[in-house]
């Protein structure tokens, strides 16, 4: 059981607070760190990695001080969001590599590469992989000591879908296995999807914690509003405010749109085309107009 | 103190290929000058003295050092890969000391080795002349290495300080003001070949003992130094 803990840190650069004075605790299984770009989170896991040391407050892994100690890698493993690897290796060759500063041996680095299911490329030369087969790559070298935390950032940008499945997979089984996995993102769905537990992280701002179904569900249960353009805006408008998952429209005439405030999420998005094909109206623009993350985030941090 | 891993990561990266070619440049060049030298003015030892003082120790060797000593960590550090070796249990003094012996080694092979077979080609090592210079190359290629990897370490901009402190201190500010010659490795290193050829062909500003006290002196706290930046190396974020 590995627990780190971050104790009243932050982290300026001049006169730049990144990280704002954030206490949090992060246990075993799988935690998000979610929050937007230039939010902390790099700065963040750079001092829980040890790579940084906070300006004021504590970083310590298991009541050990992370910052200037190098034994606490025995039980790290990094995936760190730049790409640069020692390109001019073979994948196995940089595993391996990875394994002897552990002391370690190919054994080792044969099985976390084989973790990865990176076996079938590892005599190619780094500098010919994909993104995504980097991205394997510095996972199994994070993994070769079987470390009981795992620090992965963004670990899923620039992968494809199957890439970012096949490693939310592996992610999920680090965690059920027991070990501590932090990973951060700025992508709500990556997030949703593999974690059981996050942290939001807003302007360097702790902005909240908990349980993801708890945070989503204040996510999904925020008005959502949207543009709607149709063959019949008028009648569709009043088709919709009848039902209690819409409390407001307004029909704006210079856009030649409604514009729809929705309560509940989930039933509106199945009601609108139900009601939609009923009345024989057709739908020509249905966008959400707050969907961007920086409003979700704004609405949480208000909640 | 020594980790085989990090030296073959240090010099599989040294030796790659568009640094080897840069690495592999001026001796090709110094050897391809003396046999011309020899061609053209036979052998001659005050010529051959000037050349490998001139070309090879003055210049040769502390570019060579700047390439061997800032590659050997500066472009890690630059482009975040050093992460690698720094997020494992290893002492940062212990990744610093395997650099530095990568170093020393890649800058003896690329600048002492050419400087004795210029040597030799230029007048046969008459009055030890290729042997006092080959020892005074290889006693700078420490110092050298050790400086220019501390300088990898504290600064991004390694290689131009490397160049100004190797080109205008070393060759042009020393050989103007008397007092820089103290300061210079290339001083201490002549007195080192100094008193292996004896003779009067090669001298020195500084005394043996001041040399090698400083020699000694700069190599070491440059280690030290080094190992104690690398310790609280910041990598900073991308954001």
């Amino acid at each position: 059981m590995t627990t780190l803990s971050l104790d009243h840190v932050s982290r300026w650069f001049g006169n730049v607070v990144a990280v704002n004075d954030i206490t949090m605790t992060v246990g075993p299984g799988v935690t998000g760190l979610l929050g937007p770009n230039g939010a902390g989170k790099s700065t963040l896991i750079n001092m829980m990695g040890g790579f940084l040391a906070p300006s004021t407050g504590t970083v310590t892994l298991d009541g050990q001080q992370v910052w200037r100690n190098e034994d606490i890698y025995r039980h790290i493993g990094i995936v760190p969001e730049r790409e640069a690897m020692y390109d001019f290796l073979t994948g196995r060759e940089f595993v391996v590599a990875n394994a002897e500063l552990h002391g370690l041996g190919a054994k080792a680095a044969q099985k976390a590469l084989a973790t990865v299911e990176m076996e079938y490329a590892q005599d190619r030369k780094i500098e010919t992989y994909s993104k995504g087969m980097r991205q394997r790559v510095k996972m199994a070298s994070a993994l070769v000591h079987d470390p009981s935390l795992l620090l992965l950032d963004e670990p899923f940008n620039g992968m494809d879908p199957r890439q970012r499945m096949q490693l939310m997979d592996l992610l999920r089984r680090m965690g059920d296995e027991g070990r501590t996995v932090l990973f951060s993102s700025h992508i709500l769905e990556e997030v949703e999807q593999l974690a059981w537990h996050i942290e939001v992280v807003v302007a360097g701002r702790h902005a909240a914690s908990g349980d993801f179904r708890k945070i989503r569900r204040l996510m999904t249960d925020r008005p959502h509003r949207y543009l709607v353009r149709s063959s019949d805006d008028r009648a569709l408008a009043a088709a919709l405010i009848a039902d209690p998952s819409t409390s407001g429209i307004e029909v704006d005439l210079a856009e030649g749109a409604l514009r729809i405030q929705a309560v509940d999420f989930g039933r509106f998005t199945s009601l609108l085309p139900r009601v939609a094909r009923d009345h024989g109206i057709r739908l020509l623009t249905v966008s959400p107009s707050d969907e961007s993350l920086e409003s979700v985030f704004s609405y949480l941090v208000a909640a | 103190m020594y980790d085989p891993t990090v030296a073959r990561l240090t010099y599989r990266a040294l030796l790659g290929r568009r640094r080897a070619l840069i690495l592999g440049a001026l001796p090709l060049l110094l050897i391809a000058i003396s046999v011309v030298v020899r061609g053209l003015a036979g052998a001659d030892d005050q010529t051959a003295s000037d050349l490998l003082g001139g070309l090879a120790l003055a210049t040769m060797v502390p570019i060579i050092g700047v390439i061997a000593g800032t590659g050997a960590i500066g472009p890690e550090i630059d482009d975040g890969s050093v992460v690698y070796l720094l997020s494992k249990p290893l002492k940062r003094p212990t990744i610093i000391f395997t650099k530095l012996i990568v170093a020393i080694a890649v800058t003896m092979v690329f600048s002492a080795l050419p400087t004795l077979i210029a040597g030799f080609i230029l007048n046969g090592n008459g009055q030890q002349i290729a042997v006092a210079y080959t020892i005074a190359a290889l006693v700078s290629s420490i110092a050298y290495a050790a400086v220019f990897l501390l300088l990898g370490t504290v600064s991004r901009h390694a290689v131009v300080f490397g160049l100004v402190y190797a080109l205008v201190w070393e060759a042009l500010f020393g050989s103007l003001v008397p007092g820089a010659r103290t300061l210079s490795v290339q001083q201490w290193s002549l007195a080192v070949a100094d008193k292996v050829a004896g003779g009067d062909l090669i001298s020195s500003d500084v005394g043996l003992t001041t040399a090698t006290v400083l020699l000694v002196a700069v190599t070491v706290l440059a280690t030290w130094y080094a190992g104690q930046k690398l310790r609280a190396l910041t990598l900073a974020g991308e954001e």
